[in-house]
């Protein structure tokens, strides 16, 4: 019994730390931009399809695929703020949440249109391999999957606290007003950092791919897991998002060892819930 | 003599480690025009604020016709019939100025029909006749202030507590609502107004509290304030008191 | 020429003009006109439905599919379960929807939840719904209920189209004729106060948290009887039908497109929104191209409408 515990544990931190990479576009979307980003799922199934036309079109390994699919999806997050998003919503608040909810319609039911409902599934050599770990078996592309998710939020965190464009960013989050002043342009900051949030998905989409399925409406199993990470995390904050991510994955498998397959995601729920009714500011989120 | 109508006592307040409002004591008499003066970021809002319910204060109590309200919600306090306007003027932009004032008429007139003739009466009354069937983001703002007031009055209130509604007014603007609080009180409300400008307190209230870095420096009638030496301090920065002394 | 009517007028104009639209499937026996005007009143109906709390009341939700579904769940299980009449669904689906609003939005109001957090936690409740619903025995799980075909008005099923639509239209006349006495009454009056401004509408004596939850009961209870309509019309329900984001989606859509916090909105919303998507499907009929469509309308009404169709008219009286 303990093996198992123990091995859904692993499991849990391993799938954690690609939702890790998931909700850390989300925090970053949220904590520049104070959008609640509704389309988060539905860019990382646009992600994981991308990914799977590389794979399956052009033979390119979904790790191989990372840095092609991490720049693609900046561009198309960049240009989605730009030409759709920002333009449709003004800036105000629930025009902004019934912005990205549009997008997130549109997108998904595109894919729809184009790929059709059906579920699919990419086999890799490394999809099966496992590696053995004295009791534990640990599955390889999970093992890839967390090491590439762990390296781009350091990367990530480098590139929002060591770089000119990073501090930016962070300056026109703080005080739009100040930065303008500085010759900032919000609006273009704002676009880039919803780029880079939406390139984080496109990373995220390839180390997914090899365990997970693609379909259409396959965003919607995460936009709730990603909320509830950074809402536990604290909205805007970098590492409550890497341990918010992490904490989820382990609360996922745990629940699905303990309550079964059908009623374990109901866990992911309760969190969600009791966290925004109890502790809205999340474990790690200053009192406001 | 009984009791005053509202009885603040001890109140104090911190945000961080920052001592917004320490040990404030108020007394406002049934009846009467009470101000509450002080330079600006004294904590007289903040003062205001817990007054009212909108912010629990750290220690201290506040009693309203012999009552401990100390900590109740906004709007139960509102119905015990102690209302507030805000100093940055809160309108229902979406609504009519009629709609606006309604809202607080219905308080106390459930019936819809009998809360916007009171909403139409009062409105008139305060000056926004013409007015009251066009949005209230629409009005100037003297209007806004003068809704501020219509909105409180239409709940009926025993006491009504003013957050500087003459600021931001022009002398001629300043006037008029100097006379529309005349006319407020005199028609049974007690008043409690808190004031960045010396010469409308000195026109409309019998009694004045200063309040200089969250701490009360001064009571007494407002002539009695004007001449106070901390007082003057306080307004005007440290050693003024003397200064003027030395030209007067 | 510009015409200027008086408001009065222009309402009169409207509501002739709307029951004369909605009384003409009666005349017609054509299938299609009837069970296209039926989807449109439901459509309209189940976003009045979110009206009440969503536009009158500013409380932007997600998740009204938890309302939705626990009304199709009560009507399938009475059926099914019980020996007793389906009409009782009605008042207990009510009855149910409304506790659930209450419970979700006291917890929630009270915890002081507003804008983009009030939308993910419905949306959290309704995906709990689902996942309860998808592993509970008495729901069947993931199988769905079939209610057994048992045509006659005793059993709530109309074989006659035209009953069926009837009934769509006196509860969207239901729904409607509360939210125009929300915009008369003391109740509708404070929501309003509360969407325009919560800090005004507190110090004049409005309690937030329970004319919210009231309005969010209120409207649980509507969208619950929608639920009941649903599963009486198609016999067969499951989690994703009952609880899934497309139906949440559909209700705060009509809305959002007619005018929410209007009482002509929905209806005009729901109109327009089938109109557009029923056109469509005459072209190409795919799975996903209607509701495409549903997205990019969207975006286009929060782009250039911001008050919804309603609000074009007062925009062309100004000039």
């Amino acid at each position: 019994m303990s093996e198992i515990l123990a091995a859904a544990l692993v499991n849990g931190l391993l799938t954690g730390g690609v939702y890790a990479l998931v909700a850390l576009g989300l925090t970053l979307i949220y904590g520049v931009l104070h959008i609640v980003n509704f389309a988060h799922g539905a860019l990382l199934m646009v992600g994981m399809f991308g990914a799977w036309m590389l794979a399956t079109h052009l033979g390119l390994s979904p790790y191989a695929a990372v840095p092609v699919m991490t720049l693609a999806m900046f561009g198309f997050g960049w240009a989605l703020y730009r030409f759709v998003i920002g333009r449709v919503s003004r800036g105000e608040d629930r025009a902004l949440l019934l912005a990205t909810l549009g997008v997130s319609i549109v997108l998904e039911n595109a894919a729809l249109i184009a790929f059709s409902g059906d579920m699919r599934q990419l086999q890799t050599d490394l999809t099966f391999a496992v590696w053995e770990m004295g009791p534990l078996l640990l599955s390889v592309p999970r093992l890839i999957s967390f090491a590439v998710a762990v390296a781009m939020a350091g990367l990530l965190w480098a590139l929002m606290s060591r770089t000119d464009t990073g501090r930016a960013i962070r300056a026109v989050a703080r005080e739009p007003e100040g930065a303008r002043l500085m010759g900032i342009r919000p609006d273009r900051m704002f676009a880039l950092a919803y780029g880079i949030g939406v390139a984080c998905l496109g990373a995220a989409a390839c180390l997914l791919l090899p365990t997970f399925y693609v379909s259409p409406n396959v965003g919607d199993t995460f936009v709730l897991v990603a909320f509830t990470i950074v809402v536990l995390g604290g909205m805007g904050s970098f590492p409550g998002a890497l341990i918010g991510g992490l904490l989820i994955g382990v609360t996922e498998s745990l629940g699905g060892l303990l309550l079964g397959e059908s009623l374990g995601p109901i866990c992911i729920s309760v969190v969600f819930i009791a966290v925004l009714l109890l502790r809205p500011t999340g474990l790690f989120g200053a009192a406001r | 003599m009984g009791e005053a109508l509202l009885q603040v006592r001890g109140l104090s307040k911190r945000f961080g480690g920052l001592r917004a409002v320490h040990d404030v004591a108020i007394d406002v008499p049934q009846g009467a025009i009470t101000a509450l003066i002080g330079p600006n970021g004294a904590g007289k809002t903040t003062t205001f604020a817990m007054i009212a319910g909108f912010v629990r204060p750290d220690s201290g109590s506040v009693r309203f016709a012999g009552d401990d309200l100390t900590g109740w919600r906004a709007d139960r306090i509102a119905a015990r019939g102690m209302v507030r306007t805000f100093q940055i003027t809160q309108p229902f932009a979406g609504l009519s100025v009629m709609e606006n004032i309604r809202v607080g008429a219905f308080l106390r007139e459930p019936l819809p029909a009998a809360a916007e003739r009171l909403a139409r009466e009062i409105g008139t009354r305060l000056g926004l006749g013409p007015m009251l069937d066009r949005q209230a983001a629409a009005l100037t703002v003297a209007g806004r202030k003068r809704l501020e007031i219509a909105r409180a009055l239409a709940t009926r209130p025993r006491l009504l507590l003013l957050d500087e509604v003459m600021a931001g007014l022009n002398p001629a603007e300043l006037n008029e609502i100097v006379a529309l609080i005349r006319a407020v009180h005199a028609s049974g409300v007690t008043i409690l107004l808190i004031e960045h400008i010396m010469q409308a307190v000195v026109a409309l209230a019998a009694d004045a509290f200063v309040l200089a870095e969250g701490v009360l420096i001064a009571h007494g009638t407002p002539r009695e304030i004007a001449a106070d030496p901390r007082v003057i301090e306080a307004y005007l920065g440290q050693g003024a008191a003397a200064r003027m002394a030395w030209h007067g | 020429m510009r015409l200027r009517l008086s408001a009065l007028a222009s309402v009169a104009l409207a509501s002739v003009a709307l029951a004369s639209v909605a009384l003409t499937p009666f005349a017609l026996s054509s299938q299609f006109l009837v069970n296209l005007a039926t989807l449109t009143a439901f459509s309209a109906f189940i976003g009045q439905a979110w009206n009440i709390s969503g536009g009158f009341g500013g409380l932007t939700s997600f998740g009204h599919a938890a309302y939705f579904g626990v009304g199709a769940y009560v009507a399938a299980l009475i059926t099914t379960r019980t020996g007793l009449s389906p009409w009782l669904a009605f008042p207990a689906a009510a009855c149910l929807g409304a506790a659930t609003g209450g419970v979700i939005g006291f917890a929630s109001f009270r915890a002081g939840l507003r804008g983009s957090y009030f939308a993910l936690v419905t949306l959290a409740f309704a995906e709990a719904f689902r996942v309860i619903a998808n592993s509970a025995g008495f729901t069947s799980g993931g199988l769905g209920i079939h209610l057994p075909l048992r045509p006659g008005i005793a059993a709530l099923q109309f074989q006659d189209r035209r009953l069926s639509y009837a009934l769509v239209l006196a509860l969207l006349g239901l729904a409607t004729a509360i939210a125009l006495q929300l915009r008369r009454g003391r109740f509708g009056a404070r929501l309003i106060a509360l969407r325009e401004n919560e800090d005004a509408a507190r110090a004049l004596g409005i309690d937030v948290v329970r004319v919210k939850t009231t309005a969010l009961a209120l409207s649980g209870a509507l969208t619950a009887l929608g639920g009941v309509v649903y599963a009486q019309t198609y016999l067969y329900i499951d989690p994703g039908i009952a609880f899934g984001t497309e139906r949440s989606v559909e209700m705060l859509l009509v809305c959002m497109i007619g005018g929410a916090g209007t009482v002509l909105g929905p209806i005009l919303g729901a109109i327009l929104l089938h109109a557009i998507a029923d056109t469509a499907r005459l072209w190409i009929d795919l799975p996903g191209v209607a509701p495409m469509l549903y997205g990019v309308v969207l975006l286009i009404a929060v782009w250039l409408l911001p008050g919804g169709v309603v609000a074009l008219r007062t925009r062309l009286d100004r000039g």
